[in-house]
């Protein structure tokens, strides 16, 4: 530890301040390349940076090695500022052979630095990445500024004196890149260097922390960067920090949903991409009381929910596109039944297997519409990592109230992006108030389908309750009683009934706020497109735009005020990361002529794209 | 991991109408489930258990209308699922008497996937499968348990699919108990219902039930009086396989092929050749499940196989005590803020 370089050395190489910048670490998938970018993160984190990151991994588990198949890449956006992004292209490169070179150069900005390990570039190097000339000896790379570094030779000298196998010694490289990445940025390595004393046994954590030092030292003695930089911490709201992924943030707030409302938490999944991780993660909190339920498929999954649901949890059953469709008749059954319980749809791209690491939001049709019947549920999205805590603990609450099961939409790039979170305080959180209904103490029948007048809520009653047996399924029922009924009327109404539900519980949510300009354009969004959208109009408005931002979170019902507001401005653009669904929705809803901006690519959009598309909606010929 | 109070002690004496619901039953007249719903009501009154305290779940099919014929809590689920949902609720509830209902189309057609795993986790529930070996509620489609070259509305050339034999796939589910009635079979039914339920564990009982619109007689051979004795075996644990009529014993034993065979008990020495029956032994319980009554073999009734092993649910339960017990154990805060944090003032 003590010979660990935590602050810059008197080397003379200059320190430019910077206010944000976008680093993309890439390598092959068994580089190490997720590690190494976590690591840089919690370091930025804790410098005092606002920041957003994009793991974006590939879907095969490993594919063969230097493929073009198998480049990970790790994003990391972080800034003096309120950063609401992942960044639309880095400023810098670091690539660990020539496949991740050639997956990631177009995106580096004109000027860029790129780290190039030379070791990695040889003839045989060149081919698995299906590269006919050498990048580093084309010109191809003329326009960036190029410093190669044989990472493979300097670890490996690094680390010599430890005697580590030739595969091991390789394995340390992405710490030696890491090294020199904190010299740029004039990073205090202390906190990873703790971590790898805690992460590795000897003779890995000695390995891996002088890889660590040799990389920064190189960078500091060798004087291979023109300049290093400083990006100084933002100014965040007081308060606790941690970092967190949307996953890591919807695990906890199911957690804390099921604590507010007294009652265990049970989970029913299998699993899927990208939704494992909340498996993984609500499995760890058994202490809680959480019944973690890992079913023989994904309806099973849901079935198993909506057991636990009657018997009085707070039931969950998380997964993803495919899983939703396969899930979609029981949900139908819990719309019948109406017991409370949340069913998260982490998005991926679709349809079918589709895109499994790729992020997009196309399942939001089959969220509204995709059961048979007349079927409605209410749907609510995420929209920032963090936010995943908060809108869990929504969903709960609102399907424990309402006696309704609730669709839950994150996505892929909510789920493994990270952001610095603002601890909430626990103690404020309101409870979610819970209430088993009791048997008729009068020696009557109990009525499962008698009402709350206000929210048309059946009551919840669990077995084992004394004087409450009662039958529930999927056949309609008879209002009051329960029973199975097949009267015309009553189907009808049950049916408008179970619409009104969902209707109802718009009287619990805040009337819309639209943010920006009053007046111009008008642009909707949903979801994990909240930040790239605010910040596309942040810089809108800079420009001189006159722009508004109005994000739905509730998608189903839709919170009062959205008439309105988008009444009040020229036109409506709707950037949605898929064909437009959200769009539909709203001309479907208000009868309003909104323009779609859809991307399907697998990625978020970029704030550069966004822009234009306000360009030439806000231009006088538009 | 419930609040439901345990069990008071003064159990009330019940009567079989104490389990009848209120509900018209909508079964076809002479239909085999009428029967079942007796003794399954009857025994219900016998087991000592507060009525709020059990639970019937169901899929979809004719049998699946049980739950609304019964004065307990009931669930009336989707096709071929509802072992999911008895497992989601023993999970939360473990102290309910948990009674799954299912058929040969929903708990072994559509169903299949998770009728094994609910077996081969050992949930402690009571999963009795009506064997008609036809579709009644879609109207005579073929099931999987229909015999090979069955005339049916979707197979009127004769199908020619193979059919499972269900005791034989929860054996090979690796269940811990597993028994075989039929419906008619009165005292017999209600003994191993009531054996289905002290067992802990997943209690599969196989009850061949007579649909009388589309498959009626499907188990005659075996039901009908004069015929019965020579091929129905009731097996029991620690008694002789014995079978057929006073004047002509029948007793099985094993041939050197590994195979169950017929002999006539006419002699001391044939007497001692026959196998004991022990319901512990996976090997002959296969044998004996596998067993179709033809030629002048039986098949077999009664409990085939029953082993304890570990219950699902207390294993769940007994991870969230050790969980329970660690420091800070529930401190939502202390979860929240993770393994690192940072302040800013
Ligand atoms: S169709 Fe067959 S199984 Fe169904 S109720 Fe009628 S007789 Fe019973």
């Amino acid at each position: 530890m003590n010979e660990a370089v935590s602050t810059p050395s008197g080397s003379s190489i200059p320190r430019q301040v910077l206010d944000a910048v976008v680093v993309r670490f890439a390598g092959d998938s068994g580089d190490g390349m997720q590690l190494t970018g976590s690591q840089f993160t919690r370091t930025t984190a804790f410098h005092g940076n606002d920041l957003a990151t994009f793991p974006d991994f590939p879907a095969e588990i490993r594919a063969p090695a230097g493929t073009l198949a198998g480049v990970s890449g790790f994003q990391i956006h972080f800034s003096s500022r309120e950063v609401h992004t992942p960044g639309d292209q880095p400023a810098v490169l670091i690539a660990m052979n020539p496949a991740a070179l050639a997956a990631n150069i177009a995106d580096l900005k004109a000027g860029g630095l790129v780290i190039v390990n030379t070791d990695k570039f040889t003839k045989r190097d060149l081919e698995k990445a299906d590269l006919t000339s050498d990048p580093l000896e084309d010109g191809s790379l003329s326009g960036f500024q190029v410093v190669p570094v044989q990472l493979s030779t300097l670890t490996k000298n690094a680390v010599e004196s430890l005697g580590l196998g030739a595969k091991e010694t390789d394995r340390c490289k992405n710490f030696f890149a890491l090294g020199m990445t904190y010299w740029l940025f004039s990073r205090d390595m202390a906190l990873t260097e703790e971590w790898i004393q805690k992460k590795f046994k000897p003779p890995y954590d000695e390995a891996n922390l002088a890889a660590l030092r040799a990389g920064y030292n190189f960078a500091d003695t060798v004087e291979l960067f023109h300049s290093g930089y400083e990006v100084p911490p933002a100014k965040l709201a007081p308060g606790t920090y941690r970092n967190i992924t949307g996953n890591q943030a919807l695990a906890l707030g199911l957690v804390a949903a099921a604590q507010l409302a007294g009652r265990p938490l049970f989970q029913g999944a299998y699993p899927i991409t990208p939704a494992s991780d909340v498996l993984h993660y609500l499995s760890t909190y058994k202490d809680f009381g959480v019944v973690t339920f890992q079913a023989e498929d994904e309806i099973a999954a849901i079935a198993a929910t909506i057991g636990a649901a009657w018997g009085g949890s707070i039931a969950v059953t998380t997964t993803s596109g495919p899983g939703v469709a396969l899930k979609g008749e029981a949900l139908g059954l819990g719309v019948m039944v109406e017991l409370p319980m949340v069913l998260v749809d982490i998005q991926r791209g679709g349809p079918s297997t589709g895109l499994p690491t790729k992020t997009e939001q196309s399942d939001l049709n089959i969220a509204i519409y995709g059961r048979h019947g007349e079927s409605p549920a209410p749907v609510i999205a995420a929209q920032t990592p963090g936010d995943c805590f908060y809108a869990a603990i929504e969903a709960v609450r609102v399907a424990v109230k309402h006696m309704i099961p609730v669709i839950l939409l994150t996505d892929g790039y909510l789920a493994n992006g990270a952001a610095p979170w603002k601890l909430p305080d626990v103690a404020s959180l309101a409870p979610i108030p819970v209430k088993f209904a009791d048997g008729p103490s009068d020696g009557q029948e109990f009525r499962p389908y008698e009402r709350d007048p206000q929210t048309l809520a059946r009551p919840w009653a669990i077995p084992g309750t004394p004087g409450a047996e009662h039958r529930i399924g999927g056949l309609e029922k008879q209002e009051g009683t329960g029973n199975v009924s097949y009267n015309p009327d009553n189907h009808h109404r049950m049916t408008e009934i179970r619409q009104a539900k969902v209707d109802r519980i718009a009287a619990d949510l805040d009337p819309v706020e639209v943010y920006g300009d009053d007046g111009g354009l008008l642009v909707v969004s949903w979801g994990g497109t909240f930040g790239s959208v605010r910040a596309a109009v942040d810089a809108g408005r800079t420009q001189g735009m006159k722009l508004g931002h109005l994000h739905l979170r509730w998608l189903n019902p839709m919170p009062p005020g959205v008439a309105e507001a988008l009444a009040r401005y020229d036109r409506v653009l709707v950037p949605e990361l898929n064909m437009g669904q959200l769009a539909g929705l709203l001309r479907q809803r208000f009868l309003v002529d909104t323009v779609s901006f859809p991307k399907v690519q697998g990625k978020p959009f970029k704030v550069s794209e966004l822009l234009a598309r306000f360009q030439t909606l806000t231009s006088p010929e538009a | 991991m419930s609040t439901v109070e345990d069990t008071p002690t003064d159990v009330p004496q019940y009567q079989k109408k104490d389990f009848m619901s209120d509900q018209t039953i909508r079964w076809c007249p002479g239909c085999g489930d009428y029967s079942i719903l007796s003794q399954v009501q009857t025994v219900f009154a016998t087991l000592g258990i507060p009525k709020h305290k059990f639970a019937v779940i169901s899929g979809i099919g004719c049998s699946s209308r049980f739950p609304y014929y019964m004065s307990t809590y009931g669930f009336h689920t989707i096709h071929g699922r509802a072992p999911s949902f008895a497992t989601g609720l023993k999970l939360v509830n473990p102290e309910l008497s948990v009674w799954l209902v299912t058929g040969d189309g929903d708990g072994l057609s559509i169903g299949g996937n998770h009728l094994i795993h609910v077996i081969r986790r050992n949930v402690d529930i009571q999963l009795l499968l009506f064997n008609n070996r036809i579709y009644g509620l879609t109207k005579g489609q073929y099931s999987p348990t229909s015999e090979e070259g069955k005339r049916t509305k979707s197979t009127p050339m004769g199908s020619v699919d193979h059919p499972f034999t269900p005791a034989a796939v929860a054996l090979g589910a690796d269940a811990s108990f597993v028994a075989r009635t039929v419906d008619i079979f009165v005292k017999e039914q209600r003994q191993v219902l009531t054996d289905a339920h002290s067992h802990r564990g997943c209690s599969f009982v196989e009850i061949w039930q007579n649909c009388n619109i589309f498959n009626d007689g499907a188990f005659a051979d075996f039901t009908d009086r004069k015929t019965r004795d020579e091929k129905v075996l009731f097996v029991e644990h620690g008694q002789p396989l014995r079978y057929g009529t006073a004047e002509a014993p029948k007793g099985l034993v094993l041939n050197n092929r590994l195979q169950l065979e017929a002999i006539d008990l006419d002699s001391p020495e044939a007497e001692a050749r026959v196998l004991v029956h022990d319901e512990t032994n996976l090997l002959l319980g296969t044998l004996l499940a596998r067993l179709q009554g033809s030629a002048d073999l039986p098949v077999a009734m009664g409990v085939l196989y029953r082993v304890q092993r570990p219950v699902y649910e207390a294993g769940v339960q007994a991870q969230l005590d050790h969980a329970a017990a660690k420091p800070h154990a529930g401190d939502l805060a202390r979860a929240i803020a993770g393994p690192s944090t940072w302040t800013v003032e």
